[in-house]
């Protein structure tokens, strides 16, 4: 079937809205509005609305915030609680934890000067900033397709078809082509395994050098809890119980304002137990009585969750290819020995948006390769960064959280994270998982609606709603291997790792997969952790999705 | 024809509504807001009307803060000619919004009001009815059908015992019920031409409006929870269960 579609033309365009693509834009606009010139500046963003989609910690690092705006403060932006004190605990059991003493904590994990923050308001101030800049916004409006000429050179994205029934056909009176979106430059910031990202890293094979990306899975709600238990500026940070070195991972709380409380679990996605749940183990996390005694008598009023890159230096594919770049946590920016990626992201959209800008105000065509944009990350506070913390996470995964934070601690308040070794994780999450039959069943305790609570009631509080007629956006290659490989071999694991409930094997004699896929959250964690990888995200219909507030 | 559509700015459908720790009300900071879903089906039957050729200009109109701006863009993508935003911020009263939707409908000589049957964050299903009775014109609730041929316009209705059709002289009002249609998707070309249209804004004052104080909120409460259910064997125990309780 031939569709006419509509066609707009920019001269950038960037593929999401989060704290990335936000940045580029807004820099884009300043550049050009310094040289007394015009760019067309144009982003996409699947989300119903800016911060829909977005889910952060967050302990906000504002160096980035800093350069791109000067003046936030006056602008508003919503940093409005400083970190006051940090607290490591190293959890022992359900009962017993070890508060490390101040000076044992590798200082990248020290927040002074740093804010608590909800990067879903943030991301909303930004689009504001973005809008009065003069950037179009277009929430609601997924990027399906990548286009990409004759020559391979990639010329914008197009917009997924919207009233499409479940079967793929369109439905009579609804049916809308998605328009192809061209641009002299492309920039992708759809976030950790961005669907587009993962398939320009195939085309133009940008990963060759890098090692396997390593990603986690983050779960967060949000609290409201007793004022007189409320200690805004406080950050908590955990490593240990309930997750253990072959099921690594780590745990945050964070006293924001109005009596907020974030608190959630970051497990990784190189954990080895086929049974282990990251859903349920957050649930049980907040069960002990370094979390309980905030939450207690509290109540949880959001719930979300996402993937994120945590691979960092190591891992970081080739960032250009001919008539785009990758930015954020598309490009894998996060620095895990800061747990943060919101200010590197920040800083990486800025970049590729001086290169970009730069280009076209020596009226470039575009097409090209941005090589600039890598020449400039090269001699940038984010490289030195990202090169600094580049052994933090195969450290842990080598050593433990013990020795490896030790040798974390020396790497990085000895040597500033510049000794001559380099540590590599070169295993690929999906390959992790041992065999059921080698591992131990993990019974998890039942929800007690106070403090835990289950699967489908915190689905409930993400606000997530998708179009109920719609081809499903989770598509197995072989729909056979459900059934007949991942459940026999690892009792199929995607009951457990998605934290929205979208994955089920029912049926008592005769199994059957199903795929619940208008409870996703869009987490991308599915997509990473199949063992077979045999699931491939694909964006649904705009708007769909989660409804994030102030995640 | 002129027709003017009134569209209010709503807390999503899809959020979980929360009530302030203080019971003042309901939590709309940081949380998503939309058109009122009865105002797009109104919206939508009017883009309609236009393209039957029945309708030649509608006029969207909302009224509040600055942040209702984006409600009457959303309606102008959605294909109103033109917009306005009777601004005016805080809590605005029923009858107050009423009075306000009537002056524009005088002030634009519009021969017809779509309007939502209700709105989904108060459910007060009365600013049609209350313009009506201020223009002391005729008015057609819940319309799950509208027809309009010459200086007339047809209307079934939605009532309890099936449908009703009613025939009124133009001008009219008319409140619109979810089955009336399903709007569309909005397009991404008609979102960027709407930026452009034209949007006035005007105040309760320039309209002669004095704000009405009539009611007074005392306290929102969130609904108390569902207790658990039980399971039951059998019948008999179903029995002696609903007897212990007292409802047999």
């Amino acid at each position: 079937m031939t569709v006419e579609r509509d066609v707009m033309e920019y001269d950038v365009l960037v593929v999401g809205a989060g704290p990335a693509g936000l940045a580029a834009a807004c820099r884009l606009k300043q550049k050009a509005a310094e040289a007394g010139k015009e760019i067309g500046v144009c982003v996409v963003e699947k989300g119903s609305e800016i911060g829909a989609h977005i889910l952060s910690g967050a302990v906000f690092e504002p160096r980035a915030l800093n350069e791109l705006f000067p003046n936030w403060k006056e602008l508003g932006a919503p940093l409005n609680t400083p970190v006051t004190r940090d607290d490591v605990y190293l959890f022992r059991s359900a009962t017993s934890a070890i508060k490390l003493p101040n000076a044992f904590v590798p200082k990248t994990m020290h927040n002074e000067g740093n804010y608590i923050i909800s990067l879903g308001n943030l991301c909303r101030w930004l689009g504001q900033q973005a809008e009065a800049l003069g950037v179009e916004i277009y929430p609601g409006f997924a990027a399906q397709e990548i286009l990409i000429d004759e020559s391979n050179i990639v010329r914008g994205v197009q917009i997924g078809d919207m009233g499409v029934d479940h079967n793929g056909q369109p439905k009579e009176g609804f049916y809308t082509p998605g328009i192809e979106l061209r641009a002299k430059y492309t920039l992708f910031a759809e976030g950790c395994r961005g669907h587009l990202g993962k398939r320009l890293l195939a085309r133009y094979d940008l990963a060759k050098d890098a090692d396997p990306q390593h990603y986690a899975i983050g779960l967060k709600e949000i609290w409201e809890i007793d004022p007189a238990k409320h200690q805004p500026g406080l950050v908590v940070h955990g490593a240990g119980w309930p997750l253990d070195d072959a099921n690594p991972g780590g745990s945050f709380l964070y006293h924001a304002e109005n009596n907020q409380v974030l608190v959630g679990l970051i497990v990784d996605l190189s954990y080895t137990n086929p049974y282990l749940s990251p859903f349920d183990e957050f649930q049980r996390f907040k069960q002990h009585p370094v979390a309980k005694q905030y939450l207690d008598g509290g109540k949880r009023i959001s719930y979300g969750a996402r993937a994120i890159c945590k691979g960092g230096f190591n891992s970081l594919p080739k960032m250009v290819f001919p008539g785009g770049a990758l930015i954020g946590c598309d490009l894998g920016t996060m620095n895990f020995s800061k747990i943060k990626g919101n200010h590197t992201a920040m800083k990486s959209g800025m970049l590729a948006a001086d290169a970009a800008a730069d280009a076209l105000l020596k009226g470039s065509e575009g097409g090209d390769e941005l090589n600039a944009y890598v020449e400039m990350f090269k001699s940038s506070w984010l490289y030195d960064e990202l090169y600094r913390s580049r052994n933090f996470g195969p450290a842990i995964h080598k050593y433990g959280a013990f020795f490896g934070g030790a040798f974390n601690y020396l790497d990085q308040n000895w040597f500033n994270g510049k000794s001559p070794l380099t540590l590599h994780d070169r295993i690929p999450d999906y390959t992790t998982l041992k065999l059921a039959a080698d591992s131990k069943k993990i019974e998890y305790p039942k929800a007690d609606n106070k403090i835990s609570f289950d699967k489908l009631s915190s689905v409930f509080i993400s606000s997530t709603n998708h179009e109920e007629d719609q081809p499903v956006h989770l598509k197995l290659t072989d729909p056979g291997i459900p059934i007949n490989k991942n459940l026999p071999m690892y009792s199929e694991p995607a009951q457990r790792y998605c934290p929205a409930g979208v994955y089920e094997v029912i049926g008592d004699t005769e199994k059957k997969f199903q795929i619940n896929a208008q409870n996703c959250v869009h987490c991308k964690t599915c997509d990473i952790k199949d063992p077979a990888q045999n699931i491939n995200w694909v964006a649904p219909e705009g708007s769909g999705g989660p409804n994030y507030g102030s995640m | 024809m002129k027709a003017l559509v009134s569209v209010k700015r709503v807390v999503d459908y899809n959020v979980r509504i929360q009530v302030k720790p203080d019971g003042s009300g309901v939590v709309t900071d940081g949380v998503k807001m939309s058109m009122n879903p009865f105002d797009e089906i109104a919206m939508e039957e009017a883009v309609r009307l236009k393209e039957k050729g029945k309708v030649t200009e509608i006029v969207a109109v909302t009224i509040g803060g600055a942040k209702c701006e984006e409600t009457l863009r959303t309606a102008l993508a959605f294909g109103a000619d033109r917009a306005v935003h009777v601004k005016e911020e805080g809590d605005i009263q029923p009858l107050t919004a009423a009075s306000a939707l009537a002056a524009v409908f005088k002030k634009e000589d519009a021969k017809l009001f779509l309007l939502g049957k209700q709105a989904i964050d108060d459910d007060a299903n009365q600013t049609g009815q209350m313009v009506a009775a201020l223009l002391d014109l005729g008015q057609a609730t819940f319309a799950s059908k509208v027809d309009i041929d010459d200086n007339k316009i047809t209307v079934t209705r939605e009532v309890d015992a099936g449908l009703e059709t009613l025939e009124l002289d133009l001008p009219a009002i008319v409140t619109t019920d979810l089955r009336l249609n399903e709007p569309r998707y909005l397009k991404l070309p008609d979102i960027m031409k709407a930026k452009k249209k034209p949007l006035e804004a005007i105040s309760f004052e320039a309209l002669g409006v004095k704000p009405a104080a009539g009611l007074k909120t005392l306290k929102t409460t969130a609904p108390a929870k569902r207790s658990k259910g039980v399971m039951v064997k059998t019948v008999d125990e179903l029995v002696t269960a609903l007897k212990g309780k007292g409802l047999l």
